[in-house]
């Protein structure tokens, strides 16, 4: 569709450019140099008019899918999220505070858990050495006593602390949930990125052809340099072959910094 | 032993706070980027820090050519953390005196081990 377009509004383009440079020699060969002047004005405007319809076109696509940018809340909460947000950029942002919020409580529960676990294994280990003991009989009645009541709130203990531990990973389970509103969030934005970029193409097609028609040659500035110290971000497909100049582990790392001398 | 752990996200913070007590180390401040972490150092004390590379402001790349140019700061050994893994960046950064380089995602062994070594090299 957009080919055909294109061809229309080239088509469209030599047409008009025809058709004012008959005016222009015609004015000129009568000597009537303002309409001239005027033919010569028109001329450049046809150069700009296509362009502009196209930059104009974009924009109000762009709007448009701004605009329609709507996720699908899956409860109350969730809508209320969502209704407060505009367009994509607070969407994402919620995908940042989505995750963060996850990755917190899964850390508090993990905070909460572990020394449970630790707990267990040095009351464990206390009353195993204990027990060491009494099988050697080397244990006095008291003491023996002693070991029995240990034993009982150990047992008890474990009962308590493995519940908790139990829905303490339930509820990890549970904070994974972001998963899915964060994929529909992210897969509406790459869609989004992809829809402007197949309009930029476009419009620079159609500049493209606005500068062949214009004879005109630009100088392009080399923008791509980055600030290296600044750093790119993570790399995505780090595990591929075709990407050299990324390591692809810790290992690959640690093989440069000792051929480096580290 | 008192840590400075340099990251603009929290949960990384959290997480590396979380492996470095695990490590027996537990002196740790935070900082979100190096301009927040150079002033911290430069008044209090630090004897180790562990820092992500891209962060707002200025980066942890930055950070490490401020301190190794700073004359009272410039010894203070750097573990870099960080998602940025192409050869010529962690060339870069063992050129600009970077003593240890973990790229993300890692594990609680690899930060230890590369803890473990950054010391060992000191002494």
């Amino acid at each position: 569709m957009s080919e055909l377009k294109q061809e229309q509004i080239t088509e469209g383009v030599a047409n008009e450019l025809k058709a004012h440079a008959t005016g222009l020699k015609d004015a000129l060969d009568n000597g009537n140099l303002s309409d001239a002047m005027q033919y010569i004005a028109e001329l450049g405007e046809v150069r700009d008019r296509s362009l502009y319809r196209e930059v104009g076109r974009l924009t109000r696509s762009l709007h448009e899918a701004l605009r329609n940018f709507e996720i699908k809340p899956e409860n109350q909460e969730q809508k209320e999220e969502l209704s407060k947000m505009a367009d994509a950029s607070d969407r994402l942002d919620y995908v940042v505070k989505l995750t963060g919020r996850s990755a917190n409580k899964t850390m508090d529960l993990v905070e909460d858990t572990m020394p449970l676990a630790s707990n267990l294994r040095e009351e464990a280990e206390a009353i195993r050495s204990d027990w060491g003991r009494l099988r050697r009989r080397e244990m006095e009645p008291s003491e023996f006593r002693e070991l029995y009541r240990r034993i009982d709130s150990f047992l008890d203990r474990i009962g308590s602390d493995s519940d908790r531990l139990h829905s303490n990973l339930s509820e990890i389970l549970l904070a994974q949930d972001f998963q899915d509103l964060t994929g529909q969030v992210i897969q509406r934005v790459t869609a989004l990125v992809k829809e402007v970029e197949d309009h930029l193409v476009r419009l620079m097609v159609m500049a493209s052809d606005v500068d062949k028609l214009a004879g005109v040659v630009h100088d392009y500035d080399d923008d791509n340099k980055k600030d290296e110290d600044k750093g790119e971000g993570p790399q995505i497909h780090a595990s591929d072959e075709a990407q050299e100049d990324v390591v692809s582990g810790q290992d690959e790392v640690d093989d440069l910094l000792s051929s480096l001398g580290f | 032993m008192k840590i400075l752990v340099v990251d603009d996200f929290s949960t990384m913070r959290r997480i590396v706070r979380n492996l470095l007590r695990d490590l027996g180390f537990t002196n740790i401040e935070e900082a979100d980027d190096g301009n927040t972490a150079l002033p911290m150092l430069r008044n209090g004390k630090f004897d180790f820090l562990v820092t992500d590379w891209n962060m707002p402001g200025m980066s942890g790349m930055e950070l490490l050519k401020a301190i190794r140019a700073d004359e009272n700061l410039k010894s203070l050994p750097i573990l870099m953390v960080t998602a940025e893994a192409k050869r010529d960046q962690i060339v870069a950064a063992a050129q600009a005196g970077v003593n240890g380089y973990v790229v993300k995602p890692f594990t609680a062994a690899v930060l230890k081990d590369k803890i473990e070594k950054i010391f060992e090299r000191i002494e």
